[in-house]
């Protein structure tokens, strides 16, 4: 018997959420790299294409592969987080509420860099950016699966304009999350200490309580 | 006009067979491998795909999803059909060589061979084909690139040729193979789909050499490189076919 640690602290980050959070980088990371090598197959605006080099998957069979791979990873993975979210109560207690008034209050205050942050709680700009994030996501798996299964989904398809414009659709969400993820990575970059909430659930105890292993 | 319509841009022939070029080529490049991987890690053009484990674990992954699309297939939903004015203007040529060289059949000495788990396997021509129960369809062709066109195509639906030839419709394969080298195969149950059709016509006329003279494969629930022009000879068969682009790491149910 021992004494409650000071580690086994309520976590910032509860554990679902940490690991479905990186689960998902890394799948929109195979999902968005690969999408841009399928998107090269055939450009939809002008012949304007990406840069080889920033693709997955060498050719376009392959980019498929990895792309048709990729959406079981992120989708199972969303679902858990989605389901644990709504049912923990964790999405109303840290995404909401979103006021305009309070919105506009942070995002001018954080444009003057005068935002505090406190751990685990999400001010009103980072909770309208997750909330917009996680309903972009919901669209990019809905005209994935227009463009995927036009016949059997045909309705989800009419539903999204078209098959034609299924694909702009898709394709502006995936925009939308690149857009999404360089913001969120140059907050991370202001806020560093936001980062290690996120991996092991607390701020790291430097200097205190850590211990020095034999 | 749809919204977003004047955005796209319509799928030219040009554009398109040079990729099917460069996918060899860079197959191949990415198949030497080593080289490139020693580049970076995760992304930076590197093919992850050139592991062999990676390759092994996304082609299991893509005969799982063959499983998957196999058990989304609907055998009586049918594919969104279109009106004349909805049919794409030069509809686009495509194959895995450039247009330069596309096969000219003789139609008078051609004849469709059978082969497989079919009872009747005598050879049939042009005009006995013409004799069967002919079917039009205005349907979307989408390609495995991205793009896609609205074309017209009439012939004898699949499932009556297969029928009138006494195949074995519980077999689970059909092969195609093509005049032009190319080769693929579809499912059983897609095969019998009532939008399947021996596609003797394009727009009205017999069918151009360049949309695959004289017999091309109109399916319209799945892909287009699963629409097998100029097709020599058909088998039905139990033994998993595959096909041109199929093993190359193409998914092979390819349904939509
Ligand atoms: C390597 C890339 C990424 C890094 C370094 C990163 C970092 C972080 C950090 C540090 C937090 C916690 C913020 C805080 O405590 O104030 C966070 C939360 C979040 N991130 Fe990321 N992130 C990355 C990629 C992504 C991607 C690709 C998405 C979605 C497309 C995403 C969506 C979210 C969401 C929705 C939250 C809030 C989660 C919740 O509390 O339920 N992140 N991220």
């Amino acid at each position: 018997m021992h004494p409650p640690s000071p580690r086994a602290e309520r976590p910032i980050h509860p554990l679902v959420v940490r690991i479905t959070h990186w689960v998902n980088a890394l799948a929109m990371l195979i999902m968005i790299t690969s999408g841009w090598r399928i998107y090269n197959a055939s450009p939809i605006f002008g012949d304007w294409a990406f840069p080889k080099a920033i693709t997955l998957g060498g050719w376009l069979g392959g980019a498929l592969q990895w792309h048709f791979a990729g959406m079981w990873l992120l989708v199972a993975n969303g679902l858990v987080y989605l389901t644990y979210g709504l049912a923990s109560g964790h999405l109303r207690r840290r995404l909401t509420p979103l006021r305009p008034r309070e919105i506009a209050h942070d995002f001018v205050a954080a444009l003057k860099f005068r935002l505090p942050h406190d751990p685990g709680v999400y001010n009103a700009v980072q909770r309208l950016l997750y909330v917009a994030v996680l309903l972009i996501g919901i669209v990019i798996v809905l005209s994935g699966l227009a463009i995927w299964k036009p016949v059997q989904f045909a309705p989800l398809t009419a539903l999204l304009g078209g098959y034609d414009t299924a694909r702009i659709v898709h394709f502006l969400a995936m925009t939308g999350i690149a857009g999404f993820v360089a913001v969120h990575l140059a907050l991370v970059l202001l806020v560093p200490k936001t980062l290690p909430t996120m991996i092991i659930g607390r701020e790291p105890h430097l200097g205190r309580n850590h211990v020095v292993k034999p | 006009m749809k919204p977003f319509d004047r955005l796209l841009r319509r799928p030219r022939p040009d554009i398109t067979i040079p990729e099917t070029h460069l996918i060899r080529a860079d197959r191949r490049l990415f198949l030497r491998g080593g080289l490139v991987a020693a580049g970076s890690l995760a992304l930076g053009g590197c093919d992850l795909s050139d592991n062999p484990q990676v390759e092994s674990i996304l082609g299991g992954i893509s005969r799982l999803n063959d499983r998957v699309q196999g058990a989304l297939f609907g055998s009586t939903r049918l594919a969104p059909t279109f009106d004349v004015a909805d049919i794409t203007p030069d509809f686009p040529f495509n194959a895995y060589y450039p247009a330069s060289k596309i096969r000219v059949i003789d139609g008078s000495t051609w004849k469709l061979e059978l082969a497989g788990l079919v009872s009747d396997k005598a050879p049939w021509t042009l005009d006995r084909l013409r004799t069967l129960p002919q079917e039009a369809q205005i349907t979307r062709h989408v390609c495995v690139e991205g793009w896609s066109a609205i074309g017209q195509w009439s012939g004898v639906p699949f499932r009556t040729f297969l029928e009138r030839i006494g195949a074995d419709t519980t077999a689970r394969y059909v092969r195609f193979a093509c005049g032009d080298d190319y080769w693929t195969s579809i499912d059983m149950p897609s095969a019998l789909h009532p939008q399947t059709i021996l596609a003797l016509d394009y727009a009205g006329a017999p069918l151009p050499p360049k949309y695959g003279f004289p017999v091309k494969l109109r399916i319209p629930t799945k892909l287009g490189f699963k629409n097998p022009k100029h097709i020599m000879a058909i088998t039905v068969t139990n033994d998993y076919p595959g096909g041109y682009w199929e093993d190359q790491g193409y998914n092979w149910f390819s349904g939509l």
